[in-house]
C-alpha cells in the first residue's frame, strides 16, 4: 500500500521546474501527481510517477538532490464531506499528516489523496480497518 | 622635518627599537638571534631588510601576550580586533603608548581640518575595536568635544546631530552613507544640521560612495588608516588635499615589499605595505606584513607635511574582506560549512550594498536528500548555519541553499568571492 514519491529539490529560479520536468519526460516518465511549494529561496518539488525508480536515476544523474519516500494513497468519493470523513479517521487515530496533495480522476467520479504521514504502517491499519479506500502503488503508477 | 633629518631620526628609533625587542621580547630575541641582527649591525635604514618579517600568524601564535615587551602591571590598555579562528588579535598599550596613540590620531584629525571648535560625534561601535576609542582619544587631544554615540540607534544618532551641534562624524563610510540617507528623510531643514567634516574608516570607500555621502551630510571626508596589530588608528590619514594618506613616519617605518620575493620595492612602486613600530613600548612589531597593497609618494604635499603619503589601499594579498567594519576571512566560514551536514564543501560569498548596508550571502550546495521530507528540517539547517556563522564572524549573514554542482568550480586558486557593492543596484 506504499507508494514511492520522489522529492527534489528545487532552487528559486524561472524555468528550473521546465528543465527538471523535461529529463524525465524526454525519457518517458509520466508524471501521475504533482505538488510544488516553496519558501522565498528554494521550494520543494514532489513527484508520483509510472516508473519512480528510473526518474529517481535520472534526476539524480543530472545532479539533482532527490529522495525516495513512502506515501499513501486513499480514493474518496468525489462528494462534500467525504475527504473530512478520511481526516477524522486519521485524527481519531491519533495520526498526524506531514503533508498531502490531491487530485480528481477523470472518469470515475472519485478523488485521490496523496499522504505523508510518520507512521505509514499505522496509518494504513486505520484507515482499513475504517473503511477507507487505500489504492496500491501498481493502480497509483497505472493510471 | 627635511627628509633626511626624519631618516636620520627613524634609523635611530629603528636601532633602539631592535634592541628593545631583542632584549624585552623572547620572540624577537629567538628571531633576531637567528638572523643575526641586532641594533648596531643597522647601519643604514636599508638594514631593515636583513630582519625577519612579523605575520599575522606569528601574532596570533603568541596568544594573547607573549609578543608584550613589558610587564602586565605597565599595560593600562588591551584592545583586540575579531579572531579568524575564534583567537583575536591582541593589542596591548602602556601608558606612554596610549599618550603617543592619541597623538598620532590628533595629527589625523588636525589634517583633516577638525580643531578644537568641532562636537565630533564617534558612531563606531565601542568596545574592544580601536577605532572608536582611538579617535576618542584623538579628537579629545586637539580639543574637541567627544560624544560617545556608538553605533545604531540611527534616530538618536539624528537627534544628537541637531540638539548637540554636531559638527564632526566619526563612522564607518557604509553607517555614513545610511545617516546621510536618514539625514535627508528626518523632515528637518537642512540648516538643522551643522556637520561639516566626516572621519571615516575601517572599511573601504570608492570614490562616488564619499560623494554621496558628502552630498546628503554636507560633510567634507577624510580616510585615515590603522590596525589593531599597529595600535589602531593614526598610522596615516588624509590632509585637506586628499591626495594620499600621510604616514606617521616618526612612529611608523613604511616599507612596500614583493609579496613573492619578500624584497623591498622601489619608492612609487605598488606592493604589500610592511611597518614597523619605532616607539611602541607595549606591544612592538617588526616589519609587520599588512597583507595591504598600497603605493608610497615621497613627493611632498601641497599642504606642506613632509611625511610621506600612501595610497588608498588597492587591495589584499589574501582574501580578506571588510563588511560593516569587520574583518572576514572564507577560512572563518568555510570552518563552519565544513562542520555542517548535508552540504557539500563547495561556496560562494555574494557581497551586496543595499540601502547602504553591506551584506553577505553565503551559498552553500544542499547535497543529502535525507532532509527533503520536510521544509523544516531545511529551514532548521539554515538557521543552524546563520547562528553559528553569526558567532563565528559576529556578522549577521543570509545562508541561501542552492543545488547540487550549481556552484563554480575552480581548477587552482578559487574564487569565491563575489563583491557587487560598487556595482550599480
Amino acid at each position: 500500500m506504499q507508494i514511492q514519491q520522489l522529492s527534489v529539490f528545487v532552487e528559486n529560479k524561472s524555468g528550473r521546474l521546465a528543465e527538471i520536468t523535461e529529463i524525465i519526460g524526454k525519457a518517458g516518465v509520466d508524471i501521475r501527481a504533482i505538488s510544488v511549494a516553496d519558501t522565498s529561496d528554494f521550494g520543494i518539488l514532489r513527484l508520483i510517477v509510472d516508473k519512480p525508480k528510473e526518474a529517481v536515476e535520472l534526476l539524480r544523474a543530472a545532479g539533482l538532490t532527490v529522495s525516495l519516500t513512502s506515501v499513501i494513497a486513499i480514493g474518496i468519493d468525489d462528494k462534500p464531506g467525504e475527504f473530512a470523513k478520511a481526516m477524522r479517521v486519521l485524527a481519531d487515530g491519533n495520526i498526524g499528516v506531514e503533508y498531502m496533495y490531491a487530485f480528481i480522476s477523470c472518469d470515475k467520479g472519485k478523488a485521490y489523496v496523496l499522504l505523508r504521514v510518520l507512521e505509514t504502517d499505522k496509518a494504513v491499519e486505520c484507515l482499513k480497518q475504517n473503511g477507507v479506500t487505500l489504492l496500491s502503488a501498481e493502480e497509483i503508477y497505472g493510471m | 622635518m627635511s627628509r633626511p633629518e626624519l631618516e636620520a631620526l627613524q634609523l635611530e628609533r629603528l636601532k633602539r627599537m631592535v634592541n628593545y625587542c631583542y632584549e624585552n621580547v623572547p620572540f624577537y630575541h629567538e628571531r633576531l638571534e637567528k638572523a643575526g641582527v641586532t641594533g648596531d649591525k643597522i647601519k643604514t635604514l636599508s638594514d631593515i631588510q636583513y630582519i625577519p618579517f612579523t605575520t599575522k600568524d606569528d601574532i596570533r601564535d603568541n596568544y594573547p601576550f607573549h609578543m608584550l615587551a613589558t610587564p602586565m602591571k605597565k599595560i593600562v590598555r588591551i584592545h583586540a580586533s575579531s579572531g579568524t579562528t575564534g583567537k583575536p588579535t591582541v593589542g596591548a598599550y602602556t601608558r606612554r603608548d596610549l599618550d603617543l596613540w592619541s597623538d598620532h590620531v590628533a595629527r589625523v584629525a588636525a589634517a583633516s581640518g577638525a580643531c578644537e571648535e568641532d562636537i565630533f560625534q564617534i558612531s563606531f561601535g565601542y568596545g574592544l575595536f580601536t577605532g572608536a576609542l582611538g579617535l576618542h582619544y584623538g579628537l579629545e587631544k586637539i580639543g574637541a568635544t567627544v560624544i560617545p554615540a556608538s553605533s545604531g540607534n540611527t534616530a538618536k544618532q539624528l537627534m544628537m546631530f541637531r540638539d548637540f551641534g554636531v559638527t564632526g562624524l566619526v563612522a564607518t563610510p557604509s553607517y555614513a552613507l545610511y545617516l546621510g540617507e536618514m539625514v535627508k528623510e528626518s523632515g528637518y531643514p537642512r540648516d538643522a544640521y551643522k556637520l561639516r567634516l566626516g572621519l571615516l574608516g575601517s572599511e573601504g570607500c570608492t570614490e562616488e560612495m564619499r560623494e554621496q555621502i558628502e552630498k546628503n551630510l554636507g560633510i567634507f571626508v577624510t580616510d585615515n588608516y590603522g590596525m589593531t596589530e599597529l595600535g589602531g588608528p593614526g598610522v596615516s590619514g588624509e590632509c585637506e588635499y586628499r591626495c594620499g594618506l600621510h604616514f606617521a613616519e616618526d612612529a611608523f617605518l613604511p616599507e612596500i615589499i614583493d609579496t613573492e620575493t619578500g624584497m623591498q620595492k622601489a619608492p612609487g612602486e605598488s606592493g604589500e605595505l610592511v611597518v614597523t613600530t619605532l616607539l611602541r613600548e607595549g606591544m612592538p612589531v617588526l616589519r609587520y606584513r599588512t597583507k595591504d597593497i598600497t603605493r608610497l609618494n615621497y613627493e611632498p604635499c601641497r599642504c606642506g607635511r613632509t611625511h610621506v603619503r600612501m595610497d588608498k589601499v588597492t587591495g589584499r594579498t589574501d582574501d580578506m574582506m571588510i563588511i560593516k567594519g569587520v574583518n572576514v576571512f572564507p577560512s572563518q566560514i568555510e570552518s563552519v560549512l565544513v562542520g555542517t551536514k548535508g552540504i557539500g564543501p563547495h561556496y560562494q560569498l555574494v557581497v551586496r550594498r543595499r540601502n547602504f548596508m553591506d551584506n553577505l550571502e553565503v551559498k552553500v550546495e544542499l547535497v543529502s536528500a535525507d532532509l527533503l521530507e520536510s521544509y523544516g528540517e531545511l529551514e532548521a539547517l539554515q538557521r543552524g548555519l546563520h547562528d553559528r556563522l553569526k558567532s563565528v564572524l559576529g556578522l549577521e549573514t543570509k545562508v541561501t541553499l542552492v543545488e547540487p554542482k550549481s556552484l563554480e568550480r575552480f581548477q587552482g586558486k578559487a574564487k569565491r568571492i563575489l563583491d557587487l557593492r560598487n556595482e550599480k543596484e
